[in-house]
């Protein structure tokens, strides 16, 4: 292809150089009539929107915009840190090379698989195997939407927001099976199976362990949970509900230990065996978010949100959400992984009535 | 013409996708295909539900169906094989059939029938939507349930009750 296009510009401009002179003239030109019409046509749209929604538009596109920064920011420390928790954990020291600390490591990756070229194999079920990269980052927006960065940091404080950051986490699974579905891979069908059933196991008692913050907080608002947890965290008075929310967050991330879905040993790389390049990156994108995700929320649910003396409320809600992610690391390479009967007991037989007796004895002592 | 412009575009918008993914659910050969469009639909219906300001019904909604009814759904079809799916043969006219299209015929009337009759266009009912907003949707919800439909709410969780007992024992009875 790149030398075919070679041999073309040689034959057409080769002879001439006036005339490549015109061609990037006009290409010039037409870039910039392309350019003032976008310009017009976002200035009028923008202008509409202002007239009919006022400042909420800018709010959204500002708060659009955040979320980009921080989904990718995050996703490009969380693979640096990972690499570097992961050595220092086998006394290693982990990358070093590129920039200082090796900490534009993931800069570096991040061109590669952008220069990938992207596969797509013949038999897959397009529409499916096309979607499922792109949906995979709908619950992550969602929820990046309604959590409460500082008391006045948020896009938006939504009355149902905790409801609506859980109904939406299910799409997620719906990507990861769609991935696993589309890619006619026997690999990538059991990794979308085996996400799915242990994704119906563990968002029971995701739910169950939420519920009692919510009854304490009498809001399903995260803003107004971060509130109410004024004189204390809610992990002091709710640690079994804390518990079950973390091993559940861990499950629904698809880390280790319960990595099943994507069991480089067993599938080789379960649903996202069959996608290459930058279509494989946003599936590594969408994890790391969701990880980000599932801290921040653990965060504003149990460690009291944007809280702390001194500093300000951001540093301090990410200094809660980065150490509970230090903690997922660590967990990777200190369990193995468990046997998938072994998983689904645990949830359905352990955690479940655990949060069910947390819930009850919960509403018990709010009624006294 | 009650709501500004843009509600109405995106009234008509949603309910021509809730309606165009519903006849695709049921063409589609594909099963998979089917439950990617049946839950596009659920999410349209979801949007409308928005449009009425029930902020709560519409996250029920999305909750409920388009995540845990349809993961089911997707769950069931990966394991029975699809191969066979596909070649179950067209039946010219079975019992099923004809009572499918009996029961799809009622449900049709008893709709028209509610529009026409029961349905006052122009009277405006108790739960406006800047009522929900004043009390909030949750807190609205809630209430009714838990005093004016309570005896419905009880009852419905027997019968889920009923339908897990019913599972287990089934899955139990194959060993």
């Amino acid at each position: 292809m790149r030398r075919w296009l070679r041999e073309q510009f040689d034959r057409y401009f080769g002879s001439d150089p006036v005339r490549l002179l015109f061609a990037l003239g006009g290409l010039f030109f037409a870039t910039l009539v392309v350019l003032a019409l976008l310009y017009w046509v976002v200035g009028k749209v923008v202008t509409a929107g202002l007239e009919a929604w006022g400042w909420d538009l800018v709010r959204l596109l500002l708060g659009l915009l955040g979320v980009m920064v921080v989904v990718f920011g995050n996703a490009l420390f969380l693979v640096w840190a990972e690499r570097k928790v992961a050595g220092h954990m086998q006394i290693r020291i982990g990358p070093k090379e590129v920039g200082p600390y090796g900490l534009l490591q993931s800069i570096a990756d991040s061109v590669k698989l952008l220069a990938k070229e992207i596969i797509t194999p013949r038999f897959v079920d397009r529409p499916l195997y096309l979607l499922a990269p792109l949906l995979i980052f709908v619950p992550c927006l969602v929820a990046m939407v309604v959590i409460p960065f500082d008391a006045r940091l948020q896009v938006r404080d939504i009355n149902v927001g905790i409801v609506m950051i859980l109904a939406f986490s299910s799409l997620t699974v719906l990507a990861i099976f769609m991935a696993g579905w589309g890619s006619v891979n026997k690999y990538s069908l059991i990794g979308g199976v085996r996400s799915i059933s242990q994704s119906i196991a563990y968002e029971i008692p995701m739910l169950l362990s939420i519920l009692p913050v919510v009854m304490m907080a009498r809001s399903l608002s995260l803003k107004e949970v971060v509130e109410a947890q004024s004189p204390y965290w809610f992990v002091l008075v709710q640690p079994v509900a804390f518990l079950i929310y973390f091993v559940c967050a861990v499950a629904e991330t698809n880390r280790t230990p319960f990595d099943l879905p994507e069991a480089e040993s067993e599938l080789v790389a379960g649903y996202h065996t069959e996608y290459s390049g930058m279509r494989f990156s946003l599936f590594f994108l969408a994890e790391y978010t969701n990880i980000f995700i599932v801290c921040a929320l653990a965060t504003t649910f149990f460690l009291g949100g944007y809280k702390g003396p001194v500093l300000p409320g951001v540093v301090w809600f990410f200094l809660k959400t980065y150490a509970l992610i230090f903690v997922i690391m660590w967990f990777r390479w200190t369990f193995p992984r468990v046997r998938f009967d072994q998983l689904l007991n645990f949830s359905w037989k352990f955690l479940i009535p655990l949060a069910m007796a947390n819930l009850l004895v919960t509403g018990g002592l709010l009624k006294l | 013409m009650e709501g500004s412009l843009f509600q109405w575009i995106v009234f008509f918008a949603m309910a021509f996708l809730a309606i165009f993914c519903a006849l695709m659910v049921v063409t589609r050969r594909n099963p998979i295909h089917s439950a990617v469009f049946l839950i596009v639909n659920f999410f349209a219906i979801a949007v409308i539900y928005l449009l009425l300001g029930s902020q709560f019904i519409a996250i029920a909604q999305v909750m409920v169906y388009a995540g845990a009814i349809m993961m089911l759904v997707v769950f069931t079809i990966m394991l029975i094989s699809v191969e066979e799916a596909r070649r179950v043969p067209m039946v010219r006219l079975s019992a099923g059939k004809v009572f499918g299209v009996i029961l799809a015929i009622l449900l049709f009337v008893e709709l028209l029938y509610g529009l026409m009759v029961k349905a006052l266009p122009g009277k405006v009912g108790p739960f406006t939507p800047e009522r929900l907003q004043a009390v909030g949707p949750v807190r609205t919800v809630g209430g009714l349930l838990m005093s004016k439909y309570l005896l419905a709410f009880e009852l419905a969780s027997v019968v889920l009750l009923i339908g897990i007992i019913g599972a287990v024992i089934l899955a139990k009875k194959e060993r």
